[in-house]
């Protein structure tokens, strides 16, 4: 690249930087910037770095409570005390608008940036989950970019030897074009190892280490802040290659490193590279920094300094070390084979200095560059298209004749089968930890050395947020307390990645903010602050914004391994309750039934209560851990009637059937349609079974939350039969139901 | 008695291998770095599972140059006991400790899940506490573990009950069905003419607790323990 | 200077999984004229060495003891003057 003479309006423009934005940058520097300033300016006031346009609206979430031990935004990824002085730190990221141009490499780099910014704080990263969405896989690209999308988390993650414990996969024409790749990592560490992301210490050491410095990846943090456009295919040498084997290298030493107390500072070079690692450290710390590009390792030749301080090449990271203790540092490093390179020190003048052998290429005060970043409060305006689906009832569609083909049908749909093709191809036990597998509610991860397990999730519904953004946002929030809850854990923190379309269009900013609002709601109820997330705007396709995607990764703790639950029933004879209930016609709406046997996206998303949901999770939480049931789980997508399937063939060594029997004397108000009653999708509902002995003991805790619940048949024989009115609504094998339910995916890919 | 866990760069199951003897079966173990070149004074060795040098050109064909590795043949040579896992397998492969080689699986997808084992022969120094024929439920996570070797080394294999573990399904049957990834004669693992070396696609030490689904893996290292035992008891 | 072009293939009549969803994916695409696809490694080598049968005979070597697992695999290589950059 060569580095043009003047800066020109067009230049400015090209770096996406509006007229007043860059009329602040000439103020801040009292003249005008030069290209590597203004290159260093774009990538730190990008949508993707300085949060600009989401800034005010995240303020919404709550971020304290007691298990809190270090806030969101005040690291890399928020803190939370589980006790026996260890700490959960945990982050999801997206990785978008990468995989949607090239899926393996964009996948994997989205794994590879996440666990680095887990173990930079010093934390052992132990699981990794992921929320996918593509548009229908009969479309040769979505299937290819599904299937390569998995192919780069399972390539990346299996090495590091990190389980992928859980994740969600959704399919809708909504995705076509823009897929959604978050991936979340949760880490375990010592309280008293934490490391924080921040520069301090007049004349302590700035270590380079990793994989050299290239082209690729130039300008990332300005890619994923604009619409994919058919011009970003050609934007390709934007897309990083990720080194799984150089990563393994760096958490291993950098963990070993910790134990020499030696390192003040480590920060992972992600978005925005050397510039934003660098100058985020010495703004949280309060100083400035100084380096000189001439001594960053250089893969390829003749890089200007531009090039140096924007590149995006994965596996590097920055440390701050002790002044006088670099060789030890080195020393580890080289142990595994990795080259650290002292670049610069920390200042106490407050400015960024970049220097190329000796002389002075760009000079910036950390602050305005990190702090003073523009905010903008976006323009709102409620959707056109809320108004027109709002009316909808069921008698506009017609009523099915056979609810087995439905049933068959839903349990076959990519987004509600079984996703065994996929979790197979990420290992999920090594580390010996995994104690329920992929395919439970939620995964259980016990911490060797204590009693105590953590309970990980995460999840989110793009239709319910489309149809009703706040309630959407409550339900992704308190969806996911359900999960943990359902293993038996009490949800503690949340973190989030928000996907939205293009923040500077009214709609999406209004949908952004209900959703906010909502997620708020649903974690100050819950109890579950936000420890942290990340915000992925201009998610677009031709057609216009996706779906507003709210993804939560949920935090729960168990504090006894032996008193953990399991979605399956086990037991001939156990009594199948539903705690909560049986929901409203109304509540079809955004259902997968309506999406997939009507093809319809209308309606009212369900309702939620927070207070009735928080009653339903501690009474589980309550009845788990009395000792009371054999299984617990949560009904979602495809109502009831998937559930209840679902509990029949979780396990694949306790098959079981059910007889469920809406008979009239027990609910003799039920007046709803059948297909409404088996598949909609009503919050705050889950399904237990338990021995017949234990009946009053349950109904006492209901009693005393004042939650209602139905008693809905029993357990055994060989299939789900489903009676209303001594009429047979459902009846199909367990076998059957299996074979819909594990082998149509694998078929469909 | 003492077991020794070599780590290699790009190792990650190095550690899980550790929990299990230490932890589990209450014995005395070191990790020992891959740049190491003495190993006197360990009963057994394990080499784990894991992505040695990133798999990068094949499985297990960089590491079995680690300077550890001579030491390793040196240790086989005088009978000591080496079990490679998985990753470990490929590497003792590679490094012509065992025959055979690894090839991607037929599914050409890595493959993590629960399978089951058959016990081929027991009296190795690995299988000594199962009876012929067991059935094991145990893990595999892979990405190249279809066995491979030409008829005449299968033909020995076979001849000198050098074959440990076969995949079968949960009744025991060894057929195409219950193969997960396409290894010649459903192999799972082999051990060395001798049998002190023995070679594992299957993970023991993620079937060695009840919390983690099964504790059949367990067997294994017992055997282990029970064989230097009663070596040391002579 | 030599650069050295090495190319790793499987071994005839052993399975290649790969070369066989490759041909499948073709046949799909519409061409029906493959009888047989394999896939193998290409390694680019330079080297230092001023002697041409030093070169070589350094490569071989390579070849036969990292580079290539005999027992799945053959190689062969092409090695070319390249002046110094």
């Amino acid at each position: 690249m060569k580095e043009p003479k003047r800066i020109t309006l067009e230049l400015i423009k090209s770096h996406g930087l509006t007229r007043e934005e860059y009329k602040r940058i000439k103020e801040i520097l009292g003249r005008e910037p030069n290209f590597t300033e203004l290159g260093i300016f774009s990538v730190m006031w990008s949508e993707h770095c300085s949060y600009k346009s989401s800034k005010l609206v995240l303020k919404l979430f709550p971020i304290t409570g007691e298990s809190i031990l270090i806030k969101a935004g005040e690291e890399n990824a928020g803190v939370i005390d589980i006790g026996d002085g260890l700490a959960v730190v945990m982050k999801v990221e997206s990785h978008n608008h990468p995989s949607a141009i090239e899926p393996e490499q964009g996948a994997a780099t989205g794994i590879g940036g996440i666990v680095r910014d887990i173990f930079t704080m010093g934390a052992r990263p132990v699981a990794l989950l992921d929320s996918l969405r593509f548009g229908p896989l009969n479309n040769g690209r979505n299937h290819y970019l599904f299937s390569k999308v998995v192919e780069g988390i399972a390539r990346y993650g299996n090495c590091l030897g990190i389980p992928t414990v859980a994740g969600e996969i959704y399919f809708d024409n909504t995705y076509e074009g823009n897929p959604v790749v978050n991936v979340m990592c949760v880490g375990i560490a010592y309280k008293e190892e934490l490391i924080k992301g921040r520069a301090s210490g007049i004349g302590n050491s700035i270590l380079y280490v990793g994989s050299d410095t290239g082209r690729d990846g130039l300008g990332g943090a300005s890619f994923a802040s604009r619409e994919l456009t058919e011009e970003s295919e050609r934007d390709r040498p934007a897309v990083q290659i990720g080194d799984p084997f150089k990563e393994k290298l760096l958490l291993e030493a950098c963990l070993e490193l910790l134990k020499t107390k030696v390192v003040i500072g480590m920060q992972d070079m992600g978005a925005a590279g050397l510039t934003s690692s660098i100058s985020e450290m010495a703004s949280r710390g309060d100083c400035g920094v100084q380096i000189d590009i001439s001594l960053v390792p250089k893969r390829e030749k003749g890089m200007i300094p531009y090039e140096v301080m924007l590149s995006e090449s994965q596996e590097r990271m920055v440390l701050i070390v002790k002044k006088g203790k670099e060789e030890i540092a080195k020393n580890v490093f080289k142990k595994w084979d990795l080259h650290a390179v002292n670049i610069g020190k920390v200042t106490n003048d407050g400015v960024f200095r970049v220097l190329d052998k000796g002389k002075i290429v760009a000079q910036i005060p950390v602050k305005a560059l990190v702090d003073d970043a523009p905010v903008y409060i976006r323009e709102k305006k409620k959707p056109r298209y809320l108004s027109q689906i709002k009316n909808f009832s069921v008698s506009q569609i017609f009523e099915p004749s056979n609810y087995n083909d439905i049933l068959k049908r839903l349990l076959n749909s990519p987004t509600i089968s079984s996703k065994q093709w996929v979790y197979r191809q990420y290992d999920h036990m090594v580390r010996t930890d995994t104690i329920l597998l992929p395919g439970a509610d939620s995964s259980l991860i016990r911490i060797k050395g204590t009693k105590k397990a953590i309970a990980l999730t995460i999840d989110g519904n793009g239709g319910y947020a489309y149809l009703n953004p706040y309630e959407g946002g409550k339900i992704a929030v308190a969806e996911a307390a359900r999960n943990v809850v359902c293993v038996g854990a009490k949800p503690l923190a949340i973190t989030n990645c928000l996907n939205f379309g293009n923040p500077t269009k009214p709609e999406v900013s209004w949908q952004f903010k209900k959703c906010v609002e909502g997620m708020a709601e649903a974690c100050r109820i819950l109890r579950t602050p936000v420890t942290g997330g990340n915000v992925s705007f201009y998610n677009e396709n031709p057609k216009g914004a996706i779906d507003p995607t709210p993804v939560v990764g949920m935090l729960g703790l168990l504090d006894d391994i032996n008193h953990y639950c399991t979605p399956n029933f086990k037991k001939k004879g156990d009594i199948v309750i539903l705690l909560g209930k049986l929901g409203r016609e109304q509540e079809l709406g955004g259902s997968e039934y309506i999406k997939l046997i009507h093809n319809l996206k209308i309606g009212e998303s369900p309702r939620i209560d927070l207070k009735e949901e928080k009653a339903v999770q501690r009474t589980c939480i309550e009845i788990i851990e009395a000792g009371l049931i054999n299984s617990a789980h949560d009904c979602s997508e495809g109502g009831l009637a998937v559930a209840l399937a679902e509990c029949c063939i979780l396990s694949p060594e306790c098959k079981i059937g059910a007889l469920i029997n809406f008979s009239p004397l027990i609910h003799h108000l039920l007046t709803m349609r059948a297909d409404a009653l088996l598949f909609n999708e009503a919050q705050s509902r889950i399904i237990i079974s338990f021995p017949p002995d234990n009946f009053a003991k349950i109904k006492d805790f209901t009693e005393k939350n004042n939650v209602s619940f139905f008693q809905l048949g029993t357990v055994g024989g060989k299939g789900l039969v489903i009676e209303r009115d001594e009429k047979k609504l459902i009846d199909i094998s367990v076998d059957e139901l299996e074979d819909y339910y594990y082998r149509s995916f694998s078929r469909s890919v | 008695m003492k077991f020794g866990v070599i780590v290699f760069p790009g190792s990650n199951c190095d550690y899980d291998c550790y929990w299990v003897v230490k932890r589990i079966l209450r014995k005395k173990v070191d990790f020992i770095w891959h740049k190491e070149r003495n190993l006197s004074g360990y009963d057994c060795l394990i080499l784990p599972g894991g992505f040695s040098y990133g798999d990068y050109l094949r499985t297990g064909a960089i590491a079995r140059f680690s300077p550890v590795m001579n030491a390793v043949e040196a240790y086989a040579r005088n009978g000591g006991l080496i079990i490679g896992i998985c990753n470990g397998f490929q590497v003792l492969l590679e490094a012509g400790l065992l025959p055979g080689a690894m090839v991607s699986n037929k599914s050409l997808q890595f493959i993590c899940k629960f399978i089951y084992i058959r016990v081929e022969n027991d009296a190795t120094p690995y299988t000594n506490l199962f009876h012929k024929g067991q059935i094991l439920k145990i893990p595999i996570a892979h990405n190249e573990g279809n066995y491979y070797a030409d008829v005449k080394t299968i033909q020995a294999l076979n001849k000198n009950n050098q074959i440990v573990f076969r995949y079968c399904d949960e009744k025991g049957t060894v057929s195409k069905a219950s193969n997960p990834n396409g290894a010649k004669e459903s192999i799972a693992a082999i051990c060395n003419k001798e049998g002190n070396i023995l070679g594992i696609m299957p993970h023991p030490e993620r079937a060695s607790e009840r919390l983690l689904g099964s504790k059949d893996g367990r067997g294994i290292f017992e055997s282990i323990i029970k064989w230097i035992e009663s070596k040391e008891a002579n | 200077m030599f650069e050295a072009e090495v190319f790793i293939t499987f071994k005839e009549g052993l399975l290649d999984p790969q070369g066989i969803a490759i041909k499948g994916a073709l046949v799909s695409l519409g061409y029906d004229n493959i009888s047989d696809v394999r896939v193998g490694k290409y390694i680019c080598i330079k080297l230092n060495n001023q002697d041409k049968d030093k070169a070589k005979s350094e490569l071989e070597e390579m070849c036969a003891k990292l580079l290539s697992n005999p027992v799945i695999e053959n190689y062969r290589y092409k090695i070319m003057e390249k002046s110094s950059e």
